[in-house]
């Protein structure tokens, strides 16, 4: 069954078109994850299928039910924000408990969820303790209880890793791929980190000015990317592009590659002037310049290279990418 | 710590101005406060000295409780002051979360519309509003002021509040929303105790001219059972005497009232002047 489905849904502020013929389906158990740069209209989008905003146009499905007139609270979702939103008067138990209270759910219910939930997160010496008394992570880590006691139809992630510090946020992650196998439940989860979105996603929505570019496995959209945009925008350092009448005269494509298919060769045909280095030990990354093109090389391993040396590299020819000038893929 | 402002000589010379304005402007009260406890001839021949067994007399405070009805001025003073100011922080409140919240037709235009009673002294409307509470036959009740004083109020407290409510955290109320929270309960529980320090610099601004006026009371309750303590007291002065025992007793007393609900205020006063400066 579908957990949620969307149809042309459309969103306007005024005369700001945001979301534009958004079609999506998210199956049941999967982890869904919106990416794309700031303003593309994702926490929009994430925001249309809690009910906090209304679609101007098209219809939403949870769980096979037309939800575009109910509101957020019936809807069967559970949310959890990028800034916690914790009710500041309430201890951690009260603040997992409102919304069971809310629906009118007995007593020995509530306990028994909130008692779960609380071993599942580590919460269990907390639940005395009010928001204040507790750190970035651990509020994080309420909120995701907070959602998971409503045992929703569908689970909505608003950019909730983007205020944690970064060891943080790495332990965060794994928690909610764990949560996510542990609880089998849906998610859709919104980020403008391809690193978030490459881990922990069965499927990936890149969106681009309120407009779908690519739905599919991030590995998909990785290696098949669409059009020049989903290319630049998953896999870090970002693919190289440069126009590939560079190499071959008269050609008017755009060749796109990815900074882990350059290597060293002193036959290769790009010639490059290297600006900058980084060692990050595991692996090197090259930055340099070609003509007035930004080159990046990701080298696997340690290598001994100089700001300022010309180098040559070499790449295989079946891993690279080409565009027409619009972007689109070519063959 | 900014090395300038550790610096001994700056230190000192801050305290010394502060404590020189605190001397000032608590000269007046300490100057009413001591001349409330000496008799007649005292006030007049040595008005700085303090009280002492011989100058002492408390024939002023006499004179205030056994005429007229003070009890019942100072209740009645409190009560248009307590009432005003519950519906000027309710109704302001109110106001200013539909303000900042919601996204309606006209909304901007409301907001300038109601910020625009700032600029305009209620004072102006005496006449109308005077036709007005006669027609609707409050003349002489405490409703009549604190009606008026609600009006007064409403404008600036809409006008700060709203401004605090539009800090508060959007994904707070969102959350309230998905948990099932009905919108009353998301502006009583969530909004409000996140911005009192705003409602305690509301209550503050109105309480002192409320409680002081002279003005509304002398023309719309001038009757004996709804006189308020300002109103009240200016029996002692006559227009060829002033019993000025009287009249320092009874400013003495009605200084306390405000004193005790400045104190309850005070603490979030602070926080509500300096917060948007240094966040």
């Amino acid at each position: 069954m579908t957990a949620l489905s969307l149809s042309s849904v459309n969103k306007s502020f005024g005369d700001v078109h945001v979301l534009k013929d958004i079609e999506l389906s998210v199956e049941e158990g999967e982890f869904v994850v919106f990416v794309g740069p700031s303003g593309c209209g994702k926490s929009t989008l994430l925001r249309v299928i809690a009910g906090l905003e209304e679609a101007s146009s098209g219809e939403i499905r949870i769980a096979g039910e037309v939800v575009n007139t109910t509101p957020p609270a019936k809807r069967g979702i559970a949310m959890v924000f990028q800034s916690y939103a914790l009710y500041p008067h309430l201890n951690v138990r009260g603040n997992m408990t409102l919304a069971l209270k809310q629906e009118r759910q007995p007593r020995d219910v509530i306990a028994a969820r909130v008692a779960k939930a609380a071993a599942m997160l580590n919460l269990e010496d907390y639940l005395d303790r009010y928001p204040s008394e507790l750190s970035g992570g651990q509020r994080q880590r309420v909120a995701i209880a907070r959602a998971i006691v409503r045992e929703p139809k569908l689970f909505l992630f608003d950019e909730p890793l983007s205020n944690l510090d970064a060891a943080l946020r790495m332990n965060t992650r794994l928690e909610i791929a764990n949560l996510h196998r542990a609880l089998g439940g849906s998610m859709v989860y919104v980020t403008h980190d391809q690193t978030e979105a490459m881990t922990l996603a069965d499927k990936i929505v890149v969106l681009r000015d309120g407009r779908v570019e690519q739905i599919g496995s991030p590995m998909d959209l990785y290696n098949e990317p669409v059009n020049r945009f989903v290319a630049g925008f998953l896999g870090a350092p970002a693919m190289n592009f440069f126009p590939a009448g560079l190499l071959s005269p008269g050609d008017r494509r755009i060749t796109g590659l990815r900074p882990e298919a350059l290597h060293v060769d002193p036959d290769g045909p790009l010639e490059v002037q290297v600006s900058h280095v980084e060692q990050l030990g595991g692996d090197t990354n090259v930055i340099a310049q070609m003509q007035d093109h930004q080159i990046t090389a990701r080298l696997f391993g340690q290598h001994a290279i100089t700001e300022g040396t010309r180098l040559r590299l070499g790449y295989d020819p079946a891993r690279a990418y080409h565009f027409d000038e619009t972007g689109a893929r070519l063959g | 710590m900014n090395k300038a402002r550790s610096k001994p000589v700056n230190a000192l010379a801050m305290h010394g101005a502060l404590i020189l304005y605190t001397l000032i402007a608590l000269f007046p009260v300490f100057i009413i406060l001591i001349n409330s406890f000496k008799s007649r001839r005292a006030i007049f021949r040595e008005p700085m000295a303090l009280p002492d067994a011989e100058s002492f007399s408390l024939i002023g405070y006499q004179t205030v409780l056994k005429q007229g009805d003070f009890l019942l001025y100072f209740q009645n003073s409190m009560i248009v002051t307590v009432g005003s100011l519950f519906f000027i922080l309710l109704f302001g409140a109110m106001a200013a979360y539909a303000l900042s919240e919601y996204r309606f037709r006209g909304n901007t235009l409301m907001a300038l519309y109601l910020a625009l009673g700032i600029m305009i002294p209620i004072r102006i409307g005496t006449v109308a509003i005077l036709e007005m509470m006669v027609a609707t036959g409050l003349v002489n009740t405490l409703w009549a002021l604190i009606l008026v004083y609600t009006a007064q109020g409403l404008p600036l407290a809409v006008f700060i509040l709203s401004e605090f409510m539009r800090q508060v955290s959007d994904d707070l109320k969102n959350a309230g929303r998905i948990d099932g929270l009905s919108e009353y309960t998301i502006f009583f529980r969530l909004v409000l105790p996140l911005v009192r320090p705003a409602m305690a610099t509301v209550a503050v601004f109105n309480m002192i001219p409320i409680w002081n006026d002279l003005w509304f009371p002398l023309i719309l309750a001038p009757a004996e059972e709804t006189k308020t303590l300002t109103l009240g007291s200016q029996v002692f002065i006559g227009q060829f005497v002033t019993d000025w025992n009287a009249v320092l007793s009874a400013l003495s007393m009605a200084i306390l009232p405000v004193l005790v609900l400045y104190v309850i205020f005070s603490r979030q006063l602070i926080r509500g002047i300096t917060s948007g400066a240094v966040k």
